[in-house]
């Protein structure tokens, strides 16, 4: 066997804590081998991202380390100063999660690249100039010559992800770490940088030390993925064996809990509880309080992470050795076993037109100005951020409403609310015309509209007690509080002496079902999710996306479902409308939908989605989208998408043409489905 | 840019003018010009003084708005009246301005460098020796008027000259009057003269300075860009000063050009202190002996300086910050 190139033993991290020294990571060990992907999963405050940080020396003053770290056998651990900005850059590079930050604003790209260049090399300007041309040629930036000229800020998130790609290949390192490289980004985005990240290990033949909390991207990448919880690994192996064969209940429950783009509308398994804080951990297995395996042993002592189930497996639990099911088995075949009824959309889809319209948006436009400048400020164009969208949402029924950033999908969701005649077109809410609305009629309206928030901290009001935060719009409508906000934490899970409390005392997920208890107080028919779950890790997302559609079905409320993640839409919603650049791409039944995506946009979107499933995920043919999204002050003439489009590439010049010149509507395709694309086409991306 | 800066610069003339008028009528209200005549003795019969306050138009029977304009329309022509003594405002006025620039852009040169350059430092050692130092030291000097300030250092610099045996540091005056010698000889003079209050003005300013310097510093210490500069092998402190203190030095720049166009006749204490005949100085005595010209004329160059300054913040700012910059 080949040397490992990184190797990291005993890695311990301490952070200085009120009540204490916090220890965050708490022995660590793995190695790398040359040319190897090392997958690390795990939820926030695993400890993940301070490894990495704790390998490249770079943990902030204020932490403690111990432990040895060796990079080509060499210890970096206590190393001086001087040995380590040697090694950085060049033997071991890093990609951070946030490409918005990480680069520094006051310089040309180029010159950034070409810095990274000669801090390791005694070559001339201008050679290091070409050099960094070069290295955005690779990573894909069109006209590198001219772009290298550029400052950060006239780059898109997923450029800068390139740029910072090609700064850490610069010196063709022995090591990258990826830090969440792609969390922040679009999945379309995603899909890009990811598919730069292996073109860049195929140039350097670097050994990549990967970090997420999506379980997709690792299995499409990785060879063997580590678990990390509680600053701990818990289980390590073959991305096949971990997915397949996981020994430990944690990654069991990880995978369980994963909503998946090719599962039905199975419940998803949510792992109880939350995640132990690093200050408190629990005595013995820090799973223990949410195993849903626990042995009475489990408390006594931490179990050691010991080698169980195939080559190279180990997992930590006491349980570890017995053998177990595949999390990971078919989610359709799944769902049948679990008894889920996989009519029931379909069921709905057929009586939809007798059901009466909630919500119906017709042509919906908003334009805004758009400003440039801090300190120059003068307006440059106007942002077509909503131009003509068209839905409707029936009783009972959830709408998911998906999109790219960009794409208009919140500027809707704000129109909507706002009760207001908008710039063009109309909205009905409960059958009554916006525009129409008297101060009165809007009152009663709202009772019946609620909506839930993205960050459920910030929407809620830090002085205020769970009982008052939940007593507020009873009272400011008359009804009395007393029984009724008992009621509603029970209904959203949460105990009844909880109402005492004040939001920063609940963990993110608790605080989102405080959220959904504030807007099911008045009993609306009609509640407005906006990213409800994305804030949260997936362990706690997937009990969340359950009460949501428990509720939904008890209390027969409609929902209007905004959410990036394609996967949580297919698990709650009925129906799906994808929107681009401020129009809809695609809409209709989501089976439907899903299973065979009719504009290439859609297709695009749902291949880029990468699954928790390493087989699947690596036979996928994955449809790459080329460059950014175009800017939305002057989208492109006829088609929006035709700049990006794969199919019109395919097309004929006779064919084109159509696509340049007009505009598509949404047409019916037959069924519940609707495509805004001239030449749609059902295809399986699956 | 071009078109934008004129477009400013059209929008500041207006507002200069509106800032000096509204000084002209506040003065030509309050004052009484008359005053100055009825202490002297003998004092001069009435018909003497009203033709005398006519010859300065500055008389107060004649109505307020037509005084103003007069004025104003010599206003427009570069005469800016004349002021009670009879000499034209400006003529004093200009040679004081050079005066007090000198003193301010030394100052505030010396001072701001210092105050960045420690605030930066303090804020890499955080809670550090140095950073203490600095913190208690600069409310020390926040927290002393100039007044105390300036007369503590004139006993320093005595006691610093007897020390010495010569007369290094000199406390009074811009220059020594009747000075033999050629130019260096000079030059020497006035850098001595200058040193001492140079050394009081900066003194605070490097105070403000070093505090805004340490908060600005300490936002962008712990930002990612400057973790990626020492991920690509960059030493600590070239990613410091290369990544960190550029980026922070953004909004220091801005609050420098401000603090320029605000000192112009903020520095009146220093001034007078060290016997240094600049604006300030003017200004106060101008106020004494009711000279409605001279305190327009004070106001209409202290209003020009400060939207000088705000034009020179926005230049400065776009040329050190590329995201500002209109493509
Ligand atoms: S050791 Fe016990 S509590 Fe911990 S994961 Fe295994 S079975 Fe669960
Ligand atoms: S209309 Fe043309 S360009 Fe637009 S999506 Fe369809 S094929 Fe592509």
């Amino acid at each position: 066997m080949t040397p490992p190139v990184l190797e990291v033993a005993g890695l311990t991290v301490t952070f200085p804590g009120a009540g204490g020294p916090v220890p965050v990571v708490r022995g660590v060990d793995y190695a790398v081998a040359p040319g190897e992907v090392l997958g690390i999963v795990g939820e926030s405050g695993s400890g993940k991202s301070v490894t990495a940080l704790a390998v490249m020396g770079l943990l902030p003053p204020r932490a403690t380390m111990t432990g040895s770290v060796r990079l080509h056998g060499e210890e970096l651990a206590g190393a001086p100063e001087r040995r380590l900005t040697a090694v950085r850059g060049r033997t071991i590079s890093m990609v951070f999660q946030d490409p918005l930050s990480a680069l520094t604003p006051v310089y040309r790209v180029g010159d950034q690249i070409a810095e990274a260049i000669r801090a390791h090399r005694r070559i001339g300007a201008k050679e290091a100039e070409r050099r960094a041309v070069e290295l955005l040629d690779l990573v894909g930036i069109p006209s590198p010559r001219q772009r290298a000229l550029a400052f950060p800020h006239e780059f898109s998130g997923g450029m800068r992800q390139r740029v910072m790609i090609a700064m850490a290949v610069a010196n063709d390192p022995d090591v990258i770490i990826c830090d969440e490289p792609t969390t922040a980004l679009d999945v379309t985005v995603q899909a890009q940088v990811l598919e730069v990240l292996r073109t860049a290990q195929r140039e350097t033949g670097a050994a990549i030390v990967m970090i997420t909390h999506d379980l997709g991207v690792v299995a499409g990448l990785a060879d063997r993925v580590l678990v990390m919880y509680a600053g701990r690994v818990v289980e390590a192996g073959r991305v096949d064996d971990v997915y397949h064969r996981a020994r430990m209940p944690y990654t069991r429950g990880l995978l369980g809990s994963v909503p998946r783009l090719d599962g039905g509308r199975a419940r998803l398994a949510p792992i109880d509880g939350t995640p132990p804080s690093p200050g408190a951990l629990p005595p013995g297995c820090p799973f223990e309080p949410r195993c849903p395996a626990a042995l009475p042993e489990c408390r006594e002592a931490e179990p050691p992470l010991v080698a169980a189930g195939g080559p190279g497996q180990a997992a930590a639990c006491v349980r570890a050795a017995e053998p177990v099911a595949d999390p990971v088995a078919d989610p359709a075949e799944a769902a049948e076993a679990a008894g889920a009824d996989p009519g029931t959309a379909a069921g709905r889809a057929d009586g939809r037109p007798e059901r009466a319209v909630v919500l119906r948006v017709d042509g919906l436009v908003k334009h805004h100005p758009l400003v440039r400048g801090a300190v120059l400020r003068r307006r440059v164009g106007t942002v077509r951020a909503v131009d003509g969208v068209t839905f409707d949402v029936r009783e009972g029924e959830t709408l998911g409403l998906v999109g790219e950033s960009g794409c208009g999908k919140t500027t809707t969701l704000m129109q909507i609310l706002e009760l207001a005649a908008p710039q063009r077109g109309t909205i009905a809410v409960l059958g009554r015309d916006t525009a129409r609305l008297r101060a009165g009629d809007r009152t009663a309206i709202r009772r019946d509209l609620q909506v839930v928030f993205q960050d459920p901290l910030a929407a809620l009001d830090p002085r205020m007690t769970v009982h008052d935060i939940l007593a507020e719009p009873l009272r400011a409508h008359g009804r009395p509080p007393g029984p009724r906000v008992r009621e509603l934490l029970g209904l959203v899970g949460l105990e009844a002496e909880h109402a005492g409390r004040y939001p920063r005392e609940f963990s993110g997920g608790q605080r989102q079902r405080i959220g959904i208890a504030r807007a099911l107080a008045l009993e609306p028919r009609l509640v407005v999710l906006d990213e409800p779950v994305s804030a949260l890790d997936v362990s706690i997302q997937a009990g969340v996306v359950n009460l949501l559609a428990e509720l939904k079905e008890r209390l027969g409320l409609s929902y209007l479902f905004v959410a990036h993640d394609l996967a949580v839409v297919r698990h709650i919603a009925d129906r799906v409308a994808v929107m681009h650049l401020g129009r809809i791409a695609e809409i209709g039944q989501v089976d439907r939908v899903y299973a065979a995506p009719a504009h290439p946009y859609t297709q695009a979107l749902l291949s880029a989605v990468p699954l928790p499933d390493p087989a699947r995920e690596r036979a996928r043919r994955r449809i790459l989208l080329e460059g950014d999204l175009p800017n939305p002050a002057s989208p492109p003439s006829g088609c929006r998408f035709r700049t990006r489009c794969p199919r019109f590439t395919a097309l004929g010049p006779a064919e084109r043409d159509r696509c340049v010149r007009e505009e598509p509507e949404v047409r019916l395709l037959g069924g519940d489905q609707g495509a805004a694309c001239h030449y749609a086409e059902r295809v399986d991306v699956m | 840019m071009a078109g934008f800066l004129l477009r400013r610069l059209i929008n500041h003339v207006v507002l200069v003018a509106v800032a000096t008028s509204l000084a002209y009528m506040l003065a030509a209200i309050a004052f009484d010009p008359r005053s100055n005549y009825q202490d002297r003795s003998p004092r001069p019969p009435e018909a003497v003084v009203d033709a005398r306050l006519d010859e300065l138009g500055l008389n107060d029977k004649t109505p307020l708005f037509e005084r103003y304009l007069a004025w104003a329309g010599g206003v427009l022509r570069g005469d800016f009246g004349p002021s009670v003594t009879g000499e034209p405002v400006l003529d004093d006025l200009a040679r004081r301005a050079g005066v007090t620039l000198r003193l301010v852009l030394t100052g505030l040169l010396a001072g701001s460098a210092a105050g960045v350059l420690a605030g930066a430092y303090a804020a890499v050692r955080q809670y550090g020796v140095f950073d203490r130092l600095t913190t208690g030291l600069s409310f020390v000097v926040l927290a002393v008027p100039v007044v105390v300030l300036a007369n503590m250092s004139i006993i320093a610099a005595t006691w610093l000259n007897d020390l010495a045996g010569a007369r290094i540091l000199l406390v009074s005056g811009e220059a020594t009057p009747g000075l033999r010698g050629g130019f260096a000889a000079h030059l020497a003079d006035r850098v001595q003269h200058l040193a001492l209050p140079t050394f009081t003005l900066s003194l605070g300013l490097a105070a403000i300075y070093s505090r805004y310097q340490r908060n600005m510093m300490l936002d962008v210490l712990g930002a990612d860009f400057v973790r990626t500069a020492m991920a690509k092998g960059l030493s600590r402190r070239a990613a410091l000063v290369r990544h960190a203190l550029r980026t922070a030095l953004i909004p220091a720049a801005t609050y420098f050009a401000f603090s320029f166009g605000a000192l112009l006749v903020g520095a009146t204490f220093t001034e007078k202190i060290f016997g240094w005949h600049g604006l300030g100085e003017r200004l106060i005595d101008s106020i004494f002996t009711n000279d409605v010209h001279t305190v327009a004329a004070i106001s209409c160059f202290a209003a020009c300086a400060v939207l000088v300054a705000s034009l020179a913040a926005d230049v400065l700012h776009a040329a050190l910050d590329p995201r500002v910059r209109v493509s």
